[in-house]
């Protein structure tokens, strides 16, 4: 090369390149330098020995690739991660399994299994609708207090969880009000409505509001506005109101009512899991027992 | 030293350019991304369709990328292209619509994003008809790139050159390859990738890991090995660790994507290529950072006198601390912890922020003055303060994620002593509402920074001087 040079503060010769006044020195790169580089090398040679690491032409070994020496596979790895909490909960699962929700409550030990599995459950399944506290939101029920739409006992808890509510299962939970925007005038369903809050407020009425409420509404939410959860219909006269205690709301929920809907969890959850859903959730507050 | 004689009519017009649109996305990166880490901590700031976090966040990473990185690339490369090969750059009208090609792709992505049109892949979220527009702007830099390099008056091609080229070719077949799609109608914005499931996912990650590799890494190494012993006076340490680490680095990154997919549908041995491959760019990583930093021995009084030079060499301490981090973090066992965590933002932005940015900060300062024609910045010491703040704003950006990344995987894999998750997700949330806080503070420190280089910018490109001493050697320009 042609300008090789010393550098004069280091003692160390340049390459006799230059580039816009850029010189560069000739050192080696360093031993320490090269060295980790050929150890990680080395490692790597080493850890594709011992684990899955080449796909085959066949693609018939472990997921299409080489096995390894050790035989690792990552589904392996999670069966052995688990196994820990697999036997925390084994401690209470067997008995859990074959205990009626009778035996369960009639048991401490087994009580607070289900309610600590219950709660885990609840927090990343159903909070995101009823909330964390299980307060509700308009059009998600409050499951804190004694109002249930469907039954409020362990079994009917549980068999809401289940099937749902309107929801894609042949077992769900159905009901529909129909529309009575087709049927009535506004100032119908307005005199309606006023029948209807009077209920749980005490206040007039027109006449002919209550006779149409009679006619029409009393087959499922009955004579005095009280409901019946065989059928789904909201009771009227505990001044709980699932979409809003306003006339104004009232009547809109009359004209054209909204549907909500409450997902199988069948399909998604184990039966242990919704077992101690029901049994977390009918201990929120408002559980009965017949 | 070639004499001022001798000098070649450089295109610096162009790189003027490209300098004023790395400044101006910068600062608009910089606040989207001060504007979506309050939105995490606040959701009620998602205000309206546009601007919710999911349509901000893809504005965000592609603002200070691309355009802000990108443009940063361009005009260093122009520049250093020019200086190094002795020749004007090849193409006045080429690389004209390099620019204008350029900036009219970001402005398309852009509108896209606050428009909720998108292919869904991260980092190469522009449906295809941004794309096919960025292939012709991609090809046309190519051919100046190329074209100077062949008009060199110099009989050698300089190791920033190597990085540069690399980074343009590596990200032209990247971009090619991931964004294979099909319209679904010549009018519509719509398009499905040619691929599916985890071939797709496969594809998408060789692709995003290695815009890291070679738009993050490639691309600025280039930019450090032209302005670092151009600044320090000093000739680079060692040629032959240049060589063994560009091509070490050029090999090795480019199977490293599968480590974004551990523990997925992906097959294991396609994981265990992607976890060694990582563990093995540890070395020809940190070869930029010993080459960059050892540059300076025998200038190192500079560092306590010349804050650009201080922002050149913390930008190569962030970097050998991110690909550090990189490497630790393909392990499968430290990536169970941390994958879809906090960790990996606050492992992003340490390179972004501290490499990438610190690097281009530098660059642009040492810029500025020359294309300008000024004595020198208008203040060294704005300099010095932009860089404090900016450190102080990424030491707390990253310390904070470190803390809540660690937290929420931990809180994701705690099981009680029934053997019931302990935490659900949204327990995970409210955890990190405090190193959300602290983040988006960091966030404000560094856009702080920025403006205050803004201003020192505008002064010294005014011709302002402001009354303070500074060393003979900083006094004058160096080109």
């Amino acid at each position: 090369m042609s300008n090789i040079e010393k550098d004069e503060h280091t003692g160390v010769e340049t390459t006799g390149h230059e580039w816009d006044g850029i010189k560069e020195l000739n050192n080696p790169a360093p031993r320490w330098w090269l060295g980790v580089l050929i150890i990680t090398i080395i490692w790597a040679i080493g850890y594709s020995v011992i684990y899955p690491s080449w796909p085959t032409l066949s693609g018939d070994g472990e997921r299409g690739g080489t096995v390894g020496s050790i035989g690792w596979t990552q589904y392996d790895e999670l069966a052995d991660s688990q196994v820990e909490i697999f036997e925390r909960r084994a401690q209470y699962l067997s008995r859990f399994e074959s205990a009626s929700f009778e035996d369960v409550q009639a048991d401490p030990g087994l009580y607070a299994f289900a309610l600590a599995g219950g709660a885990s459950a609840f927090k990343d399944n159903c909070a995101t609708c009823h909330g964390t506290g299980g307060t509700g939101a308009p059009g998600y029920p409050n499951l804190l207090d004694d109002d249930w739409l469907w039954g409020g006992t362990i079994e009917d808890i549980h068999q809401t969880i289940r099937f749902g509510v309107r929801a894609d299962h042949d077992e769900t939970r159905f009901s529909e009000m129909p529309a009575f925007a087709d049927i009535y005038s506004s100032e119908e369903i307005a005199d309606i409505a006023d029948y209807a809050l009077s209920f749980s407020t005490g206040g007039s009425y027109p006449v002919r509001g209550k006779e149409l409420y009679d006619e029409q509404c009393a087959l499922c939410h009955a004579d005095n506005g009280t409901g019946d959860r065989f059928q789904g219909a909201p009771n009227l006269a505990d001044a709980i109101w699932f979409y809003g205690g306003s006339k104004a709301e009232l009547v809109a929920q009359i004209r054209r009512p909204k549907h909500g809907m409450m997902p199988n969890w069948d399909s998604r959850l184990d039966a242990n899991t919704l077992r101690q859903l029901a049994i977390f959730v009918h201990s929120l507050g408002g559980g009965e027992t017949e | 030293m070639t004499s001022l004689a001798e000098k070649p009519n450089y295109n610096d017009e162009i790189v003027k350019l490209f300098t004023i649109a790395t400044v101006f996305w910068g600062v608009t990166g910089f606040l989207v991304g001060v504007f979506i880490a309050l939105q995490m901590a606040f959701p009620a700031l998602n205000i309206g369709e546009y601007l919710t976090f999911g349509r901000l966040r893809p504005l965000h990473t592609s603002a200070v990328i691309f355009a802000f990185g990108g443009n940063a690339l361009f005009a260093t490369s122009y520049f250093c292209v020019q200086r190094t090969c002795r020749t004007r750059l090849w193409g006045d009208g080429w690389a004209k619509f390099t620019f204008w090609g350029y900036q009219f792709f970001i402005v398309l992505a852009a509108l896209g994003y606050v428009t909720g049109v998108t292919q869904a892949k991260e980092y190469a979220e522009p449906e295809w008809y941004a794309d096919l527009w960025l292939t012709i702007v991609w090809v046309a830099y190519l051919i100046v790139f190329l074209m100077t390099l062949k008009n060199r008056k110099e009989p050698h091609i300089y190791v920033a050159n190597w990085f540069f080229l690399g980074f343009i070719v590596t990200v032209a077949v990247l971009h090619l390859v991931n964004n294979i799609s099909i319209p679904v109608s010549i009018f519509g914005a719509k398009s499905y990738p040619l691929w599916g499931g985890v071939q797709s996912a496969m594809i998408q990650w060789w692709y995003g890991h290695n815009a890291v590799g070679f738009f993050l890494t490639a691309g600025f190494l280039g930019i450090m090995y032209y302005f670092v012993p151009k600044r320090a006076g000093r000739p680079v340490y060692s040629y032959r660790l240049s060589i063994l680490h560009f091509w070490s680095l050029i090999f090795m990154y480019i199977w490293a994507g599968p480590h974004h997919l551990h523990y997925t549908a992906l097959p294991d041995w396609a994981q265990t290529l992607g976890m060694t491959f990582s563990i093995m760019l540890w070395m020809p990583s940190w070869g930029g950072m010993i080459n960059g930093m050892m540059t300076l021995s025998g200038a190192w009084h500079k560092l306590r006198e010349d804050p650009v030079l201080k922002f050149m060499i913390i930008s190569l301490a962030f970097y050998g601390m991110s690909t550090f981090e990189g490497p630790l973090m393909s392990i499968k066992a430290v990536n169970a912890l941390s994958h879809y965590t906090d960790w990996t933002i606050g492992h992003v932005h340490s390179g972004a922020l501290g490499w990438v940015a610190f690097i281009s900060f530098g660059a642009v300062y040492h810029l500025v003055p020359i294309l300008w024609k000024r004595n020198g910045l208008y203040s060294l010491k704005l300099v010095n303060t932009h860089l404090w703040i900016a450190t102080i704003g990424i030491v707390l950006y990253i310390a904070s994620m470190w803390v809540s990344g660690i937290m929420e995987g931990l809180m994701w894999r705690s099981y009680d002593a029934l053997g019931f998750l302990e935490y659900s997700f949204v327990e995970t949330v409210q955890a990190k509402f405090i190193p959300y806080l602290i983040r988006a503070f960091g966030g404000i420190l560094f856009l702080t920074g920025s403006l205050i280089m803004v201003y020192n910018l505008i002064r010294t490109a005014r011709g302002d001087s402001a009354p303070e001493t500074r060393p003979a050697y900083l006094e004058t320009v160096h080109v």
